[in-house]
């Protein structure tokens, strides 16, 4: 027993010692709580939704005023009216909207002629959540027209329609978006940060230093090694998942060009982020300890298994600045919408600019003495 | 900053005033020395002296706090990169990749030089067959034992043919069969034109085999620097001698030091004594004589010359074993005293 608790006590110090082991035990199972608290089951709030009156009528303007009490009071979706149809799905196509209804020509005249008319509401079915919280609000909506609280004498009666815009997307597809960019993630984890540190830790990084390699080629070699191999990674995923998933026209050329640019830009990001946090790291237990936080920090606000606009305001608010996010809303924009890499631009910059700070950052932070 | 520095041809290494601070202890203070042009140079001391420190900062991997140094020409503050060229580096860790080949090793250590294609296979053969690792160029270097990682790490160093090769503790955690066999690869080094060694040791025997000048370092200063032999000559009495009479001499050590070559005694206890003597067999004899002349026993006697242990214990006044190590602020191991 007494030699038992000699090796209990030697834990016990070690333990006390290890203050990255200690931040890991204590916060990682906090920051979990807090986040995958907020990141799950919260209600859809938010949805951009473009409006576009075709009718003018004054039963349409009752539609009308009745959508933007929904955007002033359960802000399930905030509406823009848009005059020209053609545009407001151009938007819906490019992800600035989510969805867009329709008033149709003569709304106001066939529902007093109790013709039933029909409302049009086309949802982006790439984010099934999304859809459905819109699509369950409009039906509320036309619900309270046909019902309403004084009951005329003679009462009319509107029908919503609801139109996909992308064939059926079911919860695999929408899930591999995140799981290209978790195999990304992972990768830059092990095979960038821990496997920097353990090589600075057993002193093969001396062995380096003691060359003629400069400061500039030595966080080149490191980042791009570890792009290499994040690339592979988020590629693997990226072609075994669309097949398992069945990805409609993956292997399209153009396609699997703007993917793999995307992969790229994702990895470059990624791998600059660890290399940044790690640069003047020299514990080995330290990237253990903190990859789990960072796991749940970056890879649960991202949208990549939750939509974002379900969550509450801090959380979208540091979804934000999750380079993660832009990650998964472009891979998920170009596997699953039929758009091209216009449609990317903001994932794109965001990923550039991600990449540029950490690696600036990094660049500041590395010695290249010991 | 690439102008070369003035030094004289012969002068491979000159150390100018060098310190290193790391918080509150100071490892390395004010040291200044020279190491001329195919000398194999070691510094020798107990592990926390300082000699890892200093060696890292002439090897451009630890900025000094104070002073500089011109190594192979070049200001190792103000041309670390001309230095870095010229030098070749065996660190006290294994820092080569225990997940690669022995022949992987070399060549991306060859590429790190600018060294590419057919003269980077054959440098990289070249080194293997003269380290006597040809038969395990495709082994991983985690399979190798300690010795023939050392000696895997030597060839490393020599990569890029460097004029100046810094060793540090090259044979500490070795058996004597790997020693030696690092000994003779030290030795053959120097074969090369003009290459200068300068290494690190806490070995006495080592040192006083392979350097032509040897610096004795204690407390992050230099405290002696000469020829091993002019190092040991520099201790009064060439020769330590231990007696033990049965019974006791009747006045104790007053009879040994009037005897004409003894330069010091120091009773040992159970009529046992140490003898400093300028002429080891001429006191030894004495002592015999002493011996019969007073009817006593002698239990044993040993002449052994002086040593480098002895020219340690003259100018620090404490053994190798007896340096008490100094407290390295925590985080700074990595650099700290070596």
């Amino acid at each position: 027993m007494k030699r038992a608790l000699a090796l209990v006590e030697r834990d016990m110090r070690k333990f006390r010692r290890s203050p990255a082991l200690l931040f890991a035990s204590l916060v990682l199972p906090i920051v979990q709580l807090i986040i995958l608290g907020n990141a799950f089951g919260g209600n859809i709030k938010n949805v951009t939704m473009g409006v576009v009156n075709l009718d003018r009528g004054p039963e349409s303007v009752g539609v009308l005023e009745r959508v933007r009490a929904v955007g002033a009071n359960a802000r399930t979706f905030l509406p823009t009216d848009y005059d020209d149809e053609g545009a407001a799905l151009r938007d819906l196509r490019k992800g600035v909207l989510s969805a867009v209804l329709i008033v149709p020509q003569h709304y106001s005249r066939d529902l007093l002629e109790r013709h039933q008319p029909h409302l049009a509401l086309i949802t982006d079915n790439t984010d099934r959540s999304v859809a459905g919280a819109v699509g369950a609000q409009m039906s509320d909506l036309v619900a309270s027209i046909n019902a309403p609280e004084v009951p005329p004498r003679e009462p009319a009666q509107a029908a919503l329609d609801v139109v996909e815009v992308y064939p059926y997307i079911n919860y695999i597809k929408y899930l591999l978006p995140g799981s290209v960019a978790l195999a990304i993630f992972v990768t830059a984890m092990i095979g960038g940060g821990l496997l920097f540190i353990d090589d600075k830790s057993r002193g093969l990084h001396e062995g380096y230093m003691v060359t003629p390699i400069t400061k500039w080629e030595l966080i080149l070699g490191f980042n791009l090694s570890g792009v290499i191999k994040a690339i592979l990674s988020g590629e693997t995923v990226l072609v075994m998942g669309a097949i398992v998933a069945e990805v409609p026209n993956f292997f399209q050329p153009l396609r699997v060009l703007e993917l793999t640019l995307m992969v790229a830009l994702t990895s470059v990001a990624l791998i600059g982020l660890m290399f940044f946090i790690m640069a003047r790291i020299s514990d080995p237990l330290v990237p253990r300890a903190i990859f789990g936080v960072l796991n749940t920090l970056l890879f649960f606000p991202s949208g990549a298994v939750y939509p974002i606009a379900g969550f509450p305001r801090w959380l979208r608010v540091m979804s934000a600045c999750d380079p993660f996010t832009y990650a998964v809303h472009g891979l998920r924009t170009l596997l699953l919408k039929d758009v091209g890499i216009s449609a990317v631009t903001t994932d794109i910059f965001a990923l550039v600019l991600t990449s540029v700070l950490v690696l600036s950052g990094a660049t500041l932070l590395f010695r290249r003495t010991l | 900053m690439r102008a070369k520095q003035p030094t004289a041809p012969h002068q491979a290494i000159e150390v100018l005033g060098i310190s290193k601070r790391f918080g509150a202890l100071l490892a390395v203070d004010n040291v200044s020395f020279t190491v001329k042009t195919g000398e194999i140079f070691g510094l020798l001391g107990p592990n926390g002296a300082g000699k890892s420190t200093l060696i890292r900062m002439l090897t451009t991997l630890v900025p000094p706090t104070s002073g500089t140094a011109v190594v192979a020409g070049y200001d190792i503050i103000q041309d670390p990169d001309a230095v870095r060229i010229r030098i070749g580096v065996i660190p006290q860790n294994l820092t080569s990749d225990p997940e690669l080949t022995c022949a992987e090793n070399l060549g991306i250590h060859a590429r790190l030089y600018g060294i590419t294609g057919a003269r980077r296979r054959e440098r990289t053969r070249e080194l293997l067959e003269a380290v006597g690792l040809l038969d395990r160029a495709d082994a991983l270097a985690s399979t190798l034992s300690g010795g023939m990682r050392r000696r895997l790490e030597i060839a490393r160093g020599l990569v890029h043919d460097p004029q100046i090769l810094f060793l540090d503790e090259p044979t500490t955690g070795l058996d004597p069969a790997s020693r030696i066999s690092v000994w003779e690869m030290i030795t053959h080094l120097r074969a090369r034109q003009g290459r200068t060694l300068l290494l690190t040791t806490h070995y006495m025997d080592e040192a006083d085999r392979l350097c032509d000048r040897v610096a004795i370092v204690d407390r992050g200063r230099i405290v002696a620097l000469d020829t091993p032999v002019a190092l040991k000559s520099s201790v009064p009495g060439a020769s330590r001698i231990e007696v033990q009479f049965a019974p006791d001499l009747p006045h104790g050590a007053a009879d040994l030091e009037a005897l004409p070559a003894v330069k010091s005694v120091r009773a040992l206890g159970s009529a046992t004594y140490r003898i400093s003597s300028d002429r080891g067999p001429a006191s030894a004899q004495e002592l015999v004589e002493l011996a019969r002349e007073h009817n006593l026993e002698l239990k044993s006697l040993s002449v052994q010359s002086t040593s480098l242990d002895d020219v340690f214990l003259h100018y620090t006044g404490h053994g190798l074993a007896e340096m008490p190590e100094p407290a390295v602020p925590a985080g700074r191991t990595k650099g700290g005293r070596g």
